[in-house]
């Protein structure tokens, strides 16, 4: 693609709220005003130094960081390859990365006065994020889950409850994520004066892929500081699984425009790309969806196709517009791997490392496992373990003892 | 350039009174009903016609209005067959102005230029588009205008007078005033606050404005169309027509009686008022 490199990789969005041609502001007019109150209410946030030393304090003893850079040792051996670190998200209370853009989001919301908080959650760890805050700041909380994620997320669903959270089955269109965003935009246009939407992940109408992505690039710019202590030197390569991609954002932006440091994003290729998958940019095109312009699943006509994952956090037809532009541009690689590849990811870090993985990121050990074995072993990799396994214990239970049956 | 639908509005306002909005989608419950309940519009009372333009993802719509676009889909229903109803209303009809309402993402995948273009000369004579707010003109609204098609901006109670001038600016045709915060098909909107609301948009400009969401009774027909230029009913004739199908979704004998006596009953109402004043 001849698109002219820009001088920096972490510049955007423009104020418009555009990288490149992804981005912008889709959305019904309702709900324009409050996403123009949303991004004044975040740049007088930034500027206030107030702001960022309550995070700080919450970042350090609530959520528990900085999150530790581990070697994996038996991985690395196991594969005979590059060096593999694992940047431990997993250990953050609530049990993934998602904690560290809700905190930011639940200030932001307090700052604006608003005491009712709507989230949409896959796999639940955005739910169960969301759900967690609200009840340590006493806000009102509702969470729209697609039913068929409602079944197969079971244990986040209870932990939501046991937050005092209310958990809202969707049962329109596939009833997944997808659905579950669309209900939470239904209900946001519909109680928008005292309602604040808390995006889990770096899409929908700016400024929230913006917002999405500074509360996340903590990781990076913890394992920035990690690396350099342990090894002395920035990583060669970077791994994150990718759904909507904050997680992955949040580990790539500190090093966009370190040019020796080379990214992969891994999407969910479900049953193969041939088939039903969840890969937006490896099996979509530019679209307008849920408030952005991004990479997106349709067909010919422009009606937006089902997704499958394996795992619940990465069914979304969609991705954050940052990573199309990153992937228009050439900066990220992005791969994908298949429901059978992650699980048996999933299984073999466990058994290596002691350590159970999310499904999520589960697909980025998967093409680990591919790329770490063709590396020199003075190449330094940094996976985002961007959630831990618990949720999906029973889901992958169930599949492997069908399997051995 | 005057449209059809300055051309209708200037007719109404001559007569004394405001306008019958109608809404359906189209293909609903599949493409042959859909064009022979569209023609029968007119003949039953309605001044302006909204047809909408089926989405996977309508995320300001209300269930039954969803169902609707999820049952034109299942029948095959697509941006080109939305054109060619358009057309084929047209074969009979040279004066009730059409407005296409939907969603962006389908018309930039049909690539813009060519949309508009097919739009024009099938006989489509406006645009609402749900998610395209002022702040993304450049997408749609300002090649609409340049291609003479009307570009129908959606106000709301959260548009308040700072921001009203950004929302009517490159406005045209009449303004549709949302008379809720919410999706479609939800409560009814309140008379006094619509009349409110109304006199403050028509501070801000000459354009007729229409009022949509909440109405679904001949009676609040009524005082709402008392109040403004325009009455929009979507939810109550797709409930009236899905309540017509079989059990299988199908159309039946009495599809499009249901909307065409429903229609007639709601722009008796609407003719019952009286306009607001200018």
């Amino acid at each position: 693609m001849n698109i002219a490199k820009p001088n920096s990789y972490r510049s955007g969005p423009d104020e418009r709220g555009h990288f490149g041609i992804f981005g912008g502001r889709f959305v019904a007019e309702t709900l324009m005003p409050l996403i123009l109150d949303l991004e004044k209410a975040y740049t007088e946030a930034k500027a206030d130094p107030a702001f960022q030393a309550e995070m700080d304090g919450y970042l350090k003893n609530y959520v528990g960081r900085p999150s530790p850079l581990y070697f994996a040792e038996r991985l690395t051996e196991h594969l005979g390859g590059a060096k593999i670190y694992l940047k431990r998200e997993e250990l953050n209370h609530t049990g993934s990365h998602k904690v560290n853009n809700v905190l930011g989001q639940i200030m932001l919301a307090r700052r604006m006065g608003k005491k009712r908080i709507i989230a949409e959650t896959g796999a639940g760890q955005h739910g169960v994020a969301t759900a967690t805050l609200c009840a340590r700041f006493g806000l009102e909380c509702i969470v729209y889950m697609g039913a068929v994620d409602v079944e197969r997320q079971q244990p986040n669903v209870i932990r939501m409850e046991m937050l005092g959270a209310t958990v809202m089955p969707v049962q329109s269109g596939t009833r997944t994520l997808k659905d579950a965003m669309n209900e939470a935009l239904r209900d946001w246009v519909t109680n928008v004066h005292n309602t604040f939407y808390c995006i889990g992940t770096v899409a929908g109408p700016h400024p929230y892929p913006m917002l999405v992505r500074d509360f996340q690039s903590i990781i990076g710019n913890e394992t920035k500081a990690q690396m350099q202590e342990i090894e002395g030197r920035l990583p060669d390569s970077l791994v994150a699984c990718i759904g909507g991609g904050s997680n992955a954002m949040g580990l790539f932006h500190p090093f966009l425009d370190d040019p020796s440091v080379e990214i992969f994003g891994v999407e969910a290729a479900g049953h193969g790309l041939t088939q039903l998958h969840a890969a937006s940019i490896a099996g979509g095109r530019p679209g307008v969806l849920h408030g952005n312009r991004t990479y997106l699943l349709m067909d010919a006509d422009g009606q937006i196709q089902d997704a499958h994952s394996i795992s619940a956090g990465l069914d979304y037809p969609g991705i954050g517009p940052e990573h199309s532009w990153l992937h228009e541009i050439g900066r990220v690689n992005y791969l994908s791997a298949t429901d059978d590849e992650a699980l048996a990811a999933f299984q073999l870090l466990s058994k290596l490392e002691g350590i159970i993985p999310a499904l999520e990121p589960a697909h980025a050990i998967a093409k680990v496992m591919e790329l770490a074995p063709k590396l020199p072993k003075d190449h330094l990799m940094v996976v985002n373990l961007s959630g831990r396994g618990d949720k999906d214990v029973p889901q992958v239970g169930d599949i492997l003892k069908g399997k051995s049956k | 350039m005057t449209t059809r639908i300055d051309t209708r509005f200037a007719e109404l306002k001559k007569q004394g009174r405001s306008a019958f909005v109608t809404f359906l989608m189209a293909g609903d419950p599949d493409p042959a009903t859909s064009l022979e309940i569209i023609k029968a519009l007119p003949k039953a009372g309605a001044d302006v016609i909204e047809i909408g333009m089926p989405f996977t993802d309508p995320m300001a719509d209300g269930p039954s209005i969803q169902a609707a676009g999820l049952r034109a889909l299942k029948a095959g229903m697509t941006l080109k067959k939305t054109l060619e109803l358009v057309r084929g209303f047209r074969k009979d009809d040279n004066a009730t102005p059409i407005v296409l309402m939907g969603y962006y993402n389908p018309i930039y995948i049909y690539g813009v230029d060519k949309f508009l273009v097919d739009a024009k000369s099938a006989g489509v004579d406006g645009l609402i588009i749900v998610d395209l707010p002022p702040e993304e003109d450049e997408e749609l609204c300002l090649p609409a205008m340049k291609a003479g098609l009307n570009f129908i901006r959606l106000a709301t109670p959260t548009t308040d007078d700072k921001r009203l001038p950004a929302v009517l600016a490159n406005t045209s045709g009449f303004v549709y005033y949302v008379s809720i915060t919410g999706i479609t098909g939800a409560a009814a909107a309140d008379s006094s606050a619509v009349s409110e609301a109304v006199a403050r948009i028509k501070r801000h400009t000459k354009l007729p404005v229409c009022v949509g969401f909440g109405i679904r009774t001949p009676e609040t027909a009524r005082s709402i169309a008392s109040h403004a230029n325009g009455a929009v009913v979507g939810t109550a004739l797709v409930d009236a027509l899905k309540s017509s199908l079989d059990a299988e979704g199908r159309a039946t004998a009495k599809t499009v009686n249901a909307v065409a006596e429903l229609t007639a009953s709601l722009a008796q109402g609407v003719r019952g008022a009286q306009q607001a004043a200018e």
